[in-house]
């Protein structure tokens, strides 16, 4: 194995992402004595909290009556009670801080005619336990992703953040059990360098390339996960995969559920309105599992539209050029761009696309790691945003709950980390050398790679299986074949082809060590997936159609070891809230 | 805009040409794409490499040819890319002489593209410049809220107010502006150029920020404003429609009307 030398940086705690999550907690850490790093692959604007456009919710209050609590009921009814109930109460009791504090850093939020913050509906957000329709969803126009993360970015300039750019996290370190830093690899250069901490915090994101077509960026391959499952650890509720109603047909681009709270509504092939069979009080804004569901049922029925009846459509053209223009700009570009649609004059043709993953690394409301089902923490480990389950969003995230979910933890997570710092001597450990070659020594043979199929190949291989096995409606027979399939892909990973050779920038081997993380990953929603025998929010099974509490009111853990071998554990849903400022939302049946 | 120019000391080379058409591809499908190869760890000269290829493989944006060329006929061709729909800033580079997002760029009409890395950049490999200067003037502007009042709730911002920001604040810092413009190829030590300056003006009227003054007399400066010479270059090339040269020329007459 040729050499290679390694550079060493100590810090008390590193941030692995620079998207909402990493760079709120980078942020936090750095207003404190402790020393932080934060590791981006992207430079941080490039991340893809860049492209969340709805808005990120709170009970404000700014455009009606509104309180926590009912943010709170909607949160666990919209994760069909999957979703652990002391994490929701926090976070939707801390939102409103959190977004007060957004603006405060400067957030260019949209404003209503008193001068705060606008608010628009979304779906699944009412008031009153599901009475009305409340408007809790903080926007700036329809670039709301884009306002917070470049003004987080800013934030972390003021408070000179130590930042490694463009550098690629190969996995992490350990020493007996505690995670003691990680291994990373610097394009500019092509040096590898080791990064030491107390504390290693995750936000790497989704990993919605795991299919071949999605709302996510290129980069959304959920590195952080793929390190988790390498270091022997489990991921909880991988089943649960969001397809969102509205992506552009063809191009995957999304269009904003807030264009359906602006008053937007599907029709079919007949030119009905369909949603009112599905959902007779939300329609359009019912959960995202219910929509697609509903679009996906219209579709099998023939009532799909275009030459092969496979998409519907969505309508705005009737809303005030004005609407648009103001709280819809972006996406009456990008529906001009990627369709070719004048969004106010015609309907815009979508399609149910893959959007967010529920599912990812176990940790607890404080955002510490899980080693299994029983709650044990993982010492030096924590994990934030769309790469953790914490889990607020259970089977099916409620839209604008995700920034949310990133600024609340994100900032709960640099507080916990400097509480554990406090109790830390400033020593680091001394590195064990062979855990530095073991890693070393998989990053130099996928280099070096000289099997018979490039990455591109099998990337396209995996994400199709994807597509179609790990769909909106699943039953037991596409899983196994998918099952069998992913296997297959996996094994081919050792039978790869590499053409660059090089260090400096050598985007071949990023997207190899890429694809490693997203078949991983594959596997284990197509396992989880496999053995959960019941529907539950945004996990339909055809031969399981009903939920089913008595046996499956519990998260998944699955384990997917070297050889694509799964290993299963579970652990109970948090029914009990954080404190007695509110009651457990009740089990019962989920209709909108 | 300006011809695309050659960056300094170097010398373009051919390349290879690669014909990945075939017997089917139909005359009016066949694309020619030329693009800038260089590889920092041989000590040659740049080169240009020729892919002949059938429109009907790929989708209709440029990033989808660059794609193409990577996944199925070179995988050591370099790009930055992360969101493909023109909001993340990364595939920023110099197509058919004009600075603009990959992922946004509709080539579907084109026989020809030539594809150029951002102009006037340090390359560090094929497409991919080094930025590091861009940013640092960026972060030089102070771009965060300047203002230590913490009210409870929200500050107050009327719409009007608010309406101010549009058209400055979706920059996405592709640096497509800067690098098109002439002074900054020749100045870029000390002139910021159309994006910082874009930025700075955001900042300096966002009515809730308190240090307006401050950030003005930053900008009284021979080379970091006034190099400007309203070229209009960095308007013209704005991938999501910009206005830079406005956002300057605002500058410019707070300056000179001091307020
Ligand atoms: C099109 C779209 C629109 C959306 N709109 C909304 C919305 O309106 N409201 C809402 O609440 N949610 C929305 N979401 C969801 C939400 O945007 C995401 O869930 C959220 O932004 C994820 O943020 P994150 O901080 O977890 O990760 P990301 O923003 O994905 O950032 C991941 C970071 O990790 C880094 N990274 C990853 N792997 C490595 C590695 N190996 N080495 C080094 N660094 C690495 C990356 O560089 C990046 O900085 C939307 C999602 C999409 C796809
Ligand atoms: S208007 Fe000013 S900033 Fe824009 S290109 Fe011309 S000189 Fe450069
Ligand atoms: S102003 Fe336009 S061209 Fe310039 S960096 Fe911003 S988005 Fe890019
Ligand atoms: S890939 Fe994000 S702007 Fe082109």
């Amino acid at each position: 194995m040729e050499s290679y030398k390694i550079k060493k940086h100590k810090h008390d705690a590193i941030v692995i992402g620079a998207g909402g999550s990493g760079l709120r907690a980078t942020m936090g850490l750095a207003q404190s004595k402790h020393s932080v790093a934060c590791i981006s692959k992207v430079f941080p604007t490039r991340s893809h909290t860049v492209a969340a456009q709805g808005g990120i919710s709170g009970a404000l209050g700014n455009m009606g009556e509104d309180d926590w609590r009912w943010h709170m009921y909607d949160t666990v009814k919209g994760s069909d009670w999957l979703g652990d109930q002391d994490s929701i109460e926090y976070m939707c009791k801390n939102a409103v801080e959190s977004i007060i504090e957004l603006e405060h850093f400067g957030v260019p939020f949209s404003r209503t005619e008193e001068g705060k913050i606008y608010q628009r509906p979304f779906g699944g957000m009412t008031t009153e336990y599901g009475k009305g329709i409340a408007q809790r969803t903080c926007a700036a126009a329809d670039r709301t992703g884009h306002a917070i993360l470049h003004t987080l970015y800013t934030q972390s300039l003021k408070n000179d953040v130590d930042f490694f750019i463009e550098y690629f996290v190969i996995d992490l370190v350990y020493d007996d059990g505690k995670c003691v830093g990680v291994l990373a690899w610097c394009l500019d250069d092509g040096s590898i360098h080791l990064f030491q901490s107390h504390l290693v915090i995750l936000a790497t994101g989704g990993y919605g390339r795991a299919y071949l077509s999605s709302t996510s960026a290129h980069t959304c391959t959920g590195d952080g996960n793929g390190m988790i499952l390498r270091s022997g650890l489990p991921l909880q509720d991988m089943e649960f995969i969001q397809f969102h109603p509205t992506g552009i047909y063809g191009a995957g681009c999304l269009i904003t559920e807030g264009a359906r709270g602006e008053g937007g509504y599907l029709t079919n092939s007949d030119g009905e309105r369909f949603m009112p069979k599905y959902a007779p009080n939300a329609k359009d804004l019912a959960s995202r599992d219910v929509v697609s569901r509903a679009m996906q049922i219209e579709i099998n029925e023939g009532r799909g539209v275009g030459e092969d009846k496979d998409h519907v459509l969505l309508h705005l053209e009737h809303l005030d050029d004005e609407i648009i223009q103001s709280k819809l700009p972006g996406i009456a570009e990008t529906a001009k761009i990627f369709s070719g649609v004048d969004a106010t004059k015609e309907p815009i043709p979508v399609i149910p696309t893959v959007h967010y993953n529920m599912g990812g690394t176990p940790t607890n409301f404080n955002t510490e790691v899980l080693a299994n089902g029983s709650g044990q923490v993982v010492e030096g480990l924590m994990a934030i945003g769309e790469a953790a389950c914490v889990s607020v969003h259970g089977a099916n995230r409620l839209g604008s709950n995700s920034l949310l979910d990133l600024i609340v933890f994100g900032r709960s997570a640099a507080e916990r980390a400097c509480e554990i710092l406090d109790k830390k001597t400033k020593n680091h450990v001394s590195i064990n050398e062979a855990a530095l070659d073991k890693i070393l020594s998989r990053f130099d043979k996928i280099r070096n790679s000289n099997g018979g199929i490039r990455t591109a190949e099998l990337r396209d291989k995996m994400q199709r299986a994807m597509q179609r096995y790990a769909p909106v409606y699943r039953d037991k027979s596409t899983l196994e074949k998918g099952i069998e399939i992913m296997k297959d892909n996996f094994r081919d990973f050792n039978n790869l082809s590499v053409s660059d050779k090089s260090l400096i920038w050598n985007t071949d081997l990023v997207e190899s060590l890429e694809l490693n993380n997203l078949l991983y990953q594959s596997l284990a929603t197509l396992y989880s997936a496999y053995n959960r025998t019941e529907s539950r929010g945004s996990h339909a099974r055809e031969d399981y159609p009903d939920r089913d509490d008595k046996e499956w009111l519990k998260h998944t853990m699955v384990w997917v070891d070297q050889d694509g071998n799964s290993k299963f554990d579970y652990k109970p849903v948090e029914l009990r809230t954080l404190t007695d400022e509110v009651e457990t939302v009740a089990l019962k049946a989920r209709t909108y | 805009m300006a011809k695309f120019t050659l960056p300094i000391n170097s010398i373009v080379k051919k390349g290879t040409t690669f014909n990945a058409d075939d017997a089917e591809t139909k005359a009016n499908r066949k694309l020619r794409v030329d693009v800038y190869r260089y590889n920092p760890d041989t000590n040659s000269n740049p080169y240009v490499d020729t892919y002949i290829l059938d429109k009907d493989k790929f989708g209709p944006m440029a990033l989808d040819v660059l794609m193409y060329i990577k996944n199925n006929v070179d995988p050591t061709l370099t790009f930055r890319r992360s969101c493909r729909e023109g909001i993340c800033g990364s595939c920023s580079m110099n197509i058919n002489g004009t600075n603009t997002l990959a992922c946004i760029l509709n080539i579907s009409d084109e026989d020809k593209l030539k594809i150029y890395p951002l102009p006037h950049m340090p390359v560090i490999k094929d497409l991919v410049p080094d930025l590091s200067n861009f940013y640092k003037q960026y972060e030089s502007i102070k771009p965060w809220l300047i203002n230590d009042k913490k009210p409870e709730r929200e500050h107050h911002q009327s719409q009007e107010d608010r309406s101010k920001l549009d058209g400055l604040f979706e920059c996405v810092l592709c640096a497509c502006c800067s690098t098109s413009c002439p002074s900054y190829w020749w100045n870029s030590d000390k002139y910021l150029g159309p994006a910082s300056l874009l930025h700075a003006y955001r900042w300096i009227i966002d009515s809730r920020d308190d240090a307006k003054k401050e950030r003005l007399s930053n900008l009284e400066d021979k080379f970091k404003l006034f190099r400007c010479h309203t070229i209009m270059n960095c308007t013209k090339t704005c991938p999501k429609s910009l206005n830079p040269a406005k956002a300057i020329s605002h500058i410019k007459k707070m300056l000179a009307t001091d307020k």
